[in-house]
């Protein structure tokens, strides 16, 4: 159990990279992008492919990011000059994706489990450390590394994606999710903008990607289906758990949604009654009650407000009576 | 400052719906000119403003702005030289972002944009200075997301945005139409004192007649898409609401048509 829920973490802090680039699009520019779906498995394809033949698994990392960016900008092409509405853009995208991943990995699995990865690399680092450890805590996870790793790499992208996004690009950036006639009033180029902001979200999606795929040994044609609800859920969980009044908030609060994602995933699974096959839908299921349950919380708080005054109305009205 | 040349601009050119928003618009502002642009439904006030904008490019003409061509220019290009107040007051400035980052992004309006900090210390001691002289105690709300402030706050907000980094040319678009009167005219107000400490050179559409006619040192009316009637300097200033209406029927012979045009 202990075991599953650590994993569950360190998938977490993984998955948190892809869900801070769903942020970057879906709620900083306004723009739900579907290309997460393919431009994960890009990130993937390019990573392992590049392993594979060699490269240094951090460069290889590093050229995910840059595809990912590329596939981000190419969907932000069609929108802007292509005038093609954003969620088809991003699909048109995605579905472009899939028959590209196919031509870079030349087959629908590619297995790293031989190779050394950067998982690899850095659990042998901190071989030493990891028998400090074990001989404190009474727990023993395989090892600490890509836990620490992880938090270590989600902390320096969110510190990142905080200090750019008060920039001078980073604000304008922002505007242009929250009011395209003020930003290009200002001599904002909106269209170079939101392309840039797409590639800069698809890049951090693609090295996610890259990264899940060296964690669990593979990458796999299949595995970004359903990528861009996984995103929203995190980042919908998160803003609902910790709240999202300022940026540096809601960058903490996107990490701590996909943490809490893959521990409520982890934890449905255990029932008898589902099965892995069951995730997808538990995850719709979970963005649904994410976006609807506040919807309702609310709304009852307002009719026990309303009721509240009606009730003080009435008494007041009972007293004029009495008081004549 | 700001010249049109022979603008010409047809909507659905050659369909039924055709309809001719501008015809040979000829117009120049001298540095320092505050012109108000009044005129019935469909004269083509808006099409004018959008063309000098460059939201919308004209069918022939040209537009000069300080002796460049930006004809062919586009909408963020050209907002290096112009500033502009929307009639819709959420228009103008970015709701979910604070006071000062919405000021760092209309301070950028001349200045290309770098990836350094678009708050700095002394930019912050600089636009406190700055939303001093609105008198609306914003210099002590920086912070606040301005989804949070009122119309007329807002509006007065975005007047500010678009002038305190001197265009060239300010275009206001009906900018006191969507506010109550008391907002409006402490907007009007403000907009007065700052195009005059400004000498900013100034296009106003408005429908309120009276604003028209009190503001500005030159005056021009609308009709069919063309420049019917102009005052400027003296005659400008005898100018009143009656004389108007007066000029109005005796020009077209018929009366001035517009469902929201404020005539006292």
């Amino acid at each position: 159990m202990i075991t599953a829920l650590f994993s569950s973490v360190e998938a977490g802090l993984l998955y948190a990279l892809m869900a801070l680039g769903v942020y970057i699009s879906f709620r900083v520019l306004d723009f739900p992008d579907l290309t997460v779906d393919g431009s994960f498995v890009t990130g993937a394809a390019v990573a392992s492919v590049l392993i594979v033949g060699g490269v240094n698994p951090f460069i290889a990392s590093l050229a995910a990011l840059g595809a990912g960016f590329f596939a981000g900008c190419a969907t932000g092409l069609l929108h802007t000059k292509g005038k093609i509405n954003p969620l088809l853009s991003g699909i048109l995208m995605m579905i472009a994706l899939y028959s590209i991943n196919l031509r870079i990995m030349d087959k629908p699995n590619v297995p790293l489990l031989q190779q050394e990865t950067v998982m690899t690399i850095i659990t042998k680092a901190f071989q030493r450390f990891d028998q400090a450890l074990a001989t404190i805590f009474p727990f023993v996870p395989k090892t600490w590394a890509i836990i620490v790793f992880g938090m270590f790499l989600v902390a320096v992208v969110k510190v990142v994606i905080d200090v750019f996004l008060k920039t001078e690009v980073g604000l304008a950036l922002r505007a242009v999710g929250d009011n395209k006639k003020m930003i290009a009033s200002f001599s904002g180029n909106t269209d170079r903008l939101t392309m840039i902001g797409l590639g800069l979200s698809n890049a951090l999606v693609a090295f996610s990607g890259a990264l899940i795929a060296q964690y669990s040994g593979f990458s796999d044609i299949g595995m970004g289906i359903g990528m861009i609800v996984i995103g929203l859920a995190s980042v919908i969980i998160g803003e609902a758990l910790f709240g999202a009044k300022t940026i540096v908030r809601a960058t903490l609060a996107v990490i701590f949604g996909a943490i809490v994602y893959r521990i409520v995933i982890t934890l449905a699974l255990r029932v008898q009654f589902l099965e892995t096959g069951d995730v997808k839908l538990i995850t719709a299921m979970i963005v649904i009650l994410a976006l609807v349950v506040p919807q309702m919380v609310a709304a009852r708080a307002e009719k026990q407000r309303k009721a509240r005054k009606r009730g003080a109305a009435v008494a007041s009205t009972q007293a004029d009576y009495e008081s004549v | 400052m700001l010249q049109l040349k022979q603008i010409t601009k047809v909507f659905n050119e050659g369909t039924l719906d055709e309809k001719v928003a501008l015809k040979h618009i000829e117009l120049s502002l001298q540095p320092g000119d505050f012109v108000t642009i009044i005129g019935s439904n469909g004269a083509g006030k808006s099409t004018l403003m959008n063309i000098i904008s460059g939201r919308l490019a004209p069918d022939t003409g040209e537009v000069v702005i300080d002796g460049k061509d930006v004809t062919t220019m586009s909408e963020h290009d050209r907002a290096r030289y112009i500033g502009r107040v929307f009639q819709d007051p959420m228009a103008g400035t970015a709701p979910n972002m604070t006071i000062e980052e919405n000021l760092a992004i209309a301070y950028n309006r001349t200045v290309k944009r770098t990836l350094r900090f678009g708050v700095t210390k002394k930019r912050r001691e600089f636009f406190k200075e700055t939303l001093a002289t609105l008198q609306l105690g914003l210099e002590n709300r920086l912070h606040a997301k301005v989804g949070l402030l009122s119309g007329g706050e807002r509006q007065a907000l975005s007047l500010l945005m678009a002038t305190f980094t001197k265009p060239h040319v300010l275009l206001l678009d009906e900018h006191t139409a969507a506010l109550d009167p008391a907002r409006a005219k402490l907007i009007t107000d403000l907009t007065k004192q700052i195009v005059e400490t400004n000498r900013l050179t100034t296009l106003m559409v408005t429908h309120n007649m009276e604003q028209a006619v009190q503001l500005g040192n030159r005056l021009i009316m609308m009709d069919g898409g063309q420049i019917i009637f102009e005052a400027s300097g003296e005659e400008k200033k005898k100018l009143t609401v009656a004389s108007l209406l007066q000029e109005f029927q005796r020009i077209r012979g018929s009366q001035f048509a517009s469902d929201r045009a404020v005539l006292v």
